[in-house]
């Protein structure tokens, strides 16, 4: 492939960059009832449709659990299909998201992260889709919006790559990304049209037929639904080094890459690892390159694939660390602990036993801030000294 | 590991070949109407043939016939017929019962 051409850029928020995103990857239906913060990727979709701009056939709902009803029959009769949600709406959705993945419908969702149901919070969080992750589905969390627009594309030639065939979330923080205006470049339709040809080369994937009786879901019983479930697990195994071949390929012919299932900062020669995921990663950058400057071997490690949980790739650059440290958007009831450094407990028969610290932070839209971060590093490299140190830390509890 | 059982799905997902697994029970005993055309008025445009639950009907070139072994009678190409043509007459009416519907 020769390069892309250089796109236009234009200052618009995280929606905005959602909707471009989905609107140059030319879905045959997307539909999506509006929920706070991502009710403006309804709104542009639309706005691009009575414009002329794009011919997808947009659905009007009565609700989440309807509009994904409504692109999980579109999927399944053949169409490429994008839909948007967040919180209270994913929680609504809960039993049609399932049986998306269950059958194996290519469904591309962006989710504004909110806090979910439970206490009444209209504020950012990443509890929505941490409530979701045992759902089948492949979870993506980006840092900005530049990231937004490009991983929707990627997220278009992952879920409907024939060795995947898995629905993914495309997510990011609400309130923050979501309504923060950024300068995005959006890229050339030929460029994106090119880029997704590559899908046009694979067999097809098997969808309703017209003249043809097929049933779909009404046989997995017994040995059908273990067997349904066997190759749901491996082609969730095979996304991993799958993302990472479409960020290569798309890092070579758009000029971005966003590291596939992790993006490593500063790692080379660190002791110390901060992990995090969306927006905070962009804080924490900041942090590490100023603790650098003060001697501190720190580095950050982005986590972008939470499922499947890229182990592998994780293990590699967390082995030999001396100390790790996980900030949390959420928490992880029964653990008392952030769900991600659960998920990172998992492995250290991987990476050996170190100290690790979990941190929840951010909750209902409070700051992850740079002192908190500072904070963080600090308590991390002291424990890899060989100090004492608390496992769990809820940074605004004890400011 | 590998899945050592011939596989019971010829692909990804929980897709079924719908002659095979649709047309197999004797739904055809539970129906208490039967589905008449009146040919005449017939269009052919298969709409009822794309509504049929067990996917039943026939295509015979110039309209749709449902295949009474699984006609449940459920009425819903009666229903859908754009043209009406298409009535649920009692089964008592047709003198063939014992032969079509029963195993």
């Amino acid at each position: 492939m020769t390069l892309a051409q250089k796109g236009k850029v234009r200052v618009i928020t995280g929606n905005s960059a959602a909707a471009y995103g989905a609107m140059l990857c030319r879905p045959d239906v997307a539909t999506s009832y509006p929920i706070t913060p991502m009710s403006e990727v309804a709104e542009q979709l639309s706005t691009f449709r009575s414009n002329g701009l794009t011919d997808t056939e947009m659905v009007e709902v009565e609700g989440e659990n309807s509009a994904m009803n409504v692109v999980l029959g579109a999927s399944m009769a053949g169409g490429r299909v994008f839909t948007a949600t967040s919180s209270w709406g994913l929680s609504f959705m809960y039993d049609a998201v399932q049986h998306a993945s269950g059958y194996r419908a290519p469904i591309v969702m962006v989710i504004a992260n909110r806090e979910s149901p439970g206490i009444l919070a209209v504020s950012g969080g990443q509890q929505d889709i941490i409530s979701v992750r045992d759902t089948g589905w492949i979870q993506v969390i980006v840092e900005e919006g530049q990231e937004i627009l490009d991983m929707v594309i990627m997220a278009f030639r992952l879920a409907e790559d024939y060795d995947i065939q898995l629905p993914v979330m495309v997510n990011y923080d609400g309130f923050y990304l979501s309504y923060m205006a950024t300068a995005v470049e959006i890229p050339e339709q030929r460029d994106v049209d090119q880029f997704l040809s590559v899908l046009k080369q694979q067999p097809r994937r098997q969808t309703l037929e017209p003249g043809r009786a097929l049933g779909c879901g009404t046989h997995g019983i017994d040995l059908g639904f273990v067997e349904l479930r066997y190759r749901q697990c491996m082609a969730m195994e095979r996304v991993t080094t799958k993302l990472d071949d479409i960020d290569r390929e798309f890092s070579e012919y758009f000029g971005r890459s966003y590291g596939g299932q992790i993006e490593e900062y500063r790692t080379d020669g660190a002791e110390i690892i901060i992990v995090t995921s969306g927006g905070a990663a962009g804080t924490t950058r900041v942090v590490v390159d100023s603790k650098r400057e003060e001697g501190i071997k720190v580095g950050l490690v982005k986590l972008r694939l939470f499922r499947p949980f890229p182990r592998k790739r994780l293990a590699e650059v967390l082995k030999g660390r001396k100390a790790i440290g996980v900030i949390d958007r959420s928490v992880g009831f029964g653990w008392n602990s952030g769900p991600m450094y659960m998920e990172l407990r998992a492995i250290t028969p991987e990476i050996g036993i170190i100290p690790m610290l979990s941190y929840i932070d951010g909750l209902a839209n409070l700051d992850i801030t740079i002192p908190h971060i500072e904070r963080v590093v600090d308590e991390v490299h002291n424990a890899a000294q060989g100090k004492p140190y608390q496992e769990v830390t809820w940074i605004p509890l004890e400011e | 590991m590998s899945i050592k059982h011939n596989p019971i799905f010829p692909c990804e997902g929980a897709w079924s070949d719908g002659n095979g697994h649709l047309l197999c029970l004797d739904t055809g005993s539970w129906r208490v109407d039967r589905p008449i055309l009146d040919k005449q008025g017939c269009n052919y445009c298969g709409l009822c043939a794309l509504y049929c639950p067990p996917q039943c009907l026939k295509d015979m070139g110039d309209h749709f016939e449902p295949d009474l072994d699984f006609c449940k009678g459920c009425g819903i190409c009666a229903r859908e017929c754009p043209r009406k043509v298409i009535s649920m007459v009692p089964e008592g009416e047709f003198d063939d019962i014992s032969s079509k519907g029963k195993s």
